[in-house]
């Protein structure tokens, strides 16, 4: 464990009965970064969040937060939560969740910064039951800071909130990032992770099957998107080596393909009008579905 | 909030521990918001603070007191009954519904994952309820110097109290051991399996049938009564109806005090092993 590394499950298994939940897992949380999780239903994310905070125990392996044992509440001082589901005390107000919770803390903020930070100072009398499913996440989201953790494990952050308060969400994390704390993120929102994370580890059946930045995940996957308008048919390109994939609609022809370049060469030597040339990389929604599904049964 | 609040070493963050006087604010903070929570929601309060008094004024005081011909010692013993009815309720569901929803709906791994301190979730709902128990128990004694006749001084009363809310730890362990393995729906049908048969086979409000008798001493309910009775001196409902031949009448003070620490530890143990597990 280095100094940088503020959460780590190093060789981790866990089982449930008869289900693996875990297989051997790697996984190092270094400070400073937005790590998300990402892999299919039942891959393995919850349990290995839980096992970092010290909810359940691995089966072999170990899990460790800024090096000591997640058990110990001491080390959970620098840690702050936002679970899926959590249905907090519904007649308590808003503020006095935050200042329930902030009391858990050697330093918090106060309950009013807390609520200036995460735009919800309008809320601070509602009874938390009361409050819409998005305003709820909000408030989740505030208590997971109230505390000044230098660690927040996010649990689908964003579901339920409309687009405004998510942009809002998104733009505090990464001013938590760049002012030293980490995140991990569990999201299904591919584009979040897209958006917000320096690294990605792909889980599935309990293993990393891919981890890395976004780009290198981006890269795992070979194949490119390239739109053009031309006056060629789809019989035609469709019968063209590279090229994997052809549609057309309104803005034009769409060509998936394994060699990019190949196909963009044998388009301008076929259709000198060609126009609106286009070459995308494939996002992380495809780089996740590719690799899931080689290891799907 | 200021750029510099998440301002961080370039180091590995310490494990700092809590000063003294913050986690001694903890584990009141949490007890605060576990009693405010508690008597802002009417389906707990409603029941557990107001049944108590309105049935023992009714029945206890006008009902019993109008077939006795105004007898102090039926008065005293019908006001301990009901502070025992009366304390039994918060315990047992603060304790039962509470913990079983709570780990149900997850707020308790979300409290296992924050730093609350470890036993701040079980002393809260312990204060809670004793606070439920004292409300109780002042809104009685309240009844009973207004209307009760009763022949009791205030160190009297005073006692009472202290013992009624102390014994109310019993009903906690026991809605505890419930809501450590009912789901949120279920604890409540499981709790009243519990607390009705308690209540009405302990001897509180009618005596049983002499035959009868030894099923009291399966309800913790009979021996919280029975050792308020001793401390003012009163018979029970059996007494007053069978007299010295009571099986219950040589229930001690000792035997009653032994038997609700036990009923304490028994329920209260099984339920924490479980509890611990509980993630």
């Amino acid at each position: 464990m280095t100094q940088d590394c503020w959460a780590e499950l190093s060789g981790v298994s866990k089982r449930f009965g008869k289900v693996v939940a875990l297989d051997g897992l790697d996984l190092q949380v270094r400070r400073g970064e937005l790590f998300a999780l990402l892999g299919p239903n039942g891959a393995g994310k919850t349990t290995a969040i839980s096992l970092m905070l010290g909810l359940q125990r691995p089966d072999a392996g170990t899990a460790r937060l800024f090096g000591q044992s997640p058990l110990l509440v001491e080390t959970r001082r620098q840690v702050g939560v936002m679970m899926q589901e959590a249905a907090l005390a519904p007649e308590l107000r808003v503020h006095e969740q935050l200042d329930l919770v902030a009391s858990y803390y050697p330093n918090p903020m106060t309950p009013v910064a807390a609520m200036e930070m995460t735009h919800t100072e309008g809320l601070a009398d509602r009874p938390y039951g009361k409050l819409s499913g998005g305003q709820k996440r909000q408030v989740q989201f505030a208590i997971a800071l109230c505390g000044r953790p230098k660690l927040l494990f996010l649990d689908e952050p964003t579901v339920g909130l409309d687009v405004q308060a998510r942009e809002m969400m998104w733009s505090t994390l990464r001013r938590l990032v760049n002012e030293g704390s980490s995140i991990i993120l569990t999201t299904h929102y591919l584009e979040e992770a897209e958006v917000l994370a320096d690294r990605v580890a792909v889980l599935a059946k309990g293993r990393t099957i891919a981890s890395g930045s976004v780009n290198e995940m981006r890269a795992l996957v070979v194949r490119k998107h390239i739109s053009c308008s031309t006056r060629l048919s789809i019989e035609h390109v469709r019968t063209w080596p590279d090229v994997e994939s052809a549609s057309r609609d309104h803005h034009g022809l769409h060509i998936t393909a394994g060699n990019a370049e190949s196909v963009v060469r044998e388009l301008l030597a076929a259709d000198e009008n060609l126009q609106d040339l286009e070459v995308r990389r494939a996002g992380l929604a495809e780089a996740f579905t590719e690799l899931t599904q080689e290891t799907a049964p | 909030m200021n750029a510099s609040t998440f301002a961080l070493s370039r180091e590995l963050p310490r494990v700092s521990a809590m000063p003294t006087g913050r986690l001694f604010g903890a584990y009141l903070t949490e007890a605060k918001y576990e009693s405010i929570r508690a008597l802002r929601a009417p389906a707990f309060a409603i029941p557990f603070l107001l049944l108590p008094i309105v049935l023992y004024v009714l029945i206890g005081v006008f009902l019993i007191g109008s077939m006795s011909n105004g007898d102090t010692k039926i008065a005293v013993t019908m006001f301990v009954n009901f502070a025992t009815f009366g304390v039994m309720g918060p315990g047992m569901f603060g304790f039962g519904m509470f913990v079983a929803t709570e780990r149900e709906q997850g707020l308790l791994t979300l409290k296992r994952a924050l730093p609350m301190p470890p036993t701040a979730y079980l002393l809260a709902k312990m204060l809670m309820t004793m606070l439920f128990a004292t409300i109780v128990m002042g809104t009685l004694i309240a009844a009973a110097l207004a209307v009760g006749h009763l022949r009791v001084t205030a160190g009297q009363f005073l006692l009472i109290a202290l013992i009624e809310i102390l014994g109310s730890l019993a009903f906690c362990s026991i809605g505890f051991f419930i809501g450590t393995r009912a789901s949120g729906k279920s604890a409540p049908a499981f709790v009243n399996l519990a607390y009705l048969p308690m209540m009405h086979l302990g001897g509180l409000f009618y005596p049983l049938p002499k035959s009868a008798q030894p099923i009291e001493f399966l309800s913790p309910a009979f021996y919280l009564a029975k050792l308020g009775l001793h401390i003012l001196h009163a018979p029970s409902l059996d007494e007053i109806s069978f007299g010295a031949a009571s099986p219950s009448s040589h229930v001690g003070v000792m035997v009653c005090a032994a038997v609700l620490v036990g009923v304490t530890l028994l329920f209260g143990g099984l339920a924490l092993r479980r509890f611990q597990r509980l993630a």
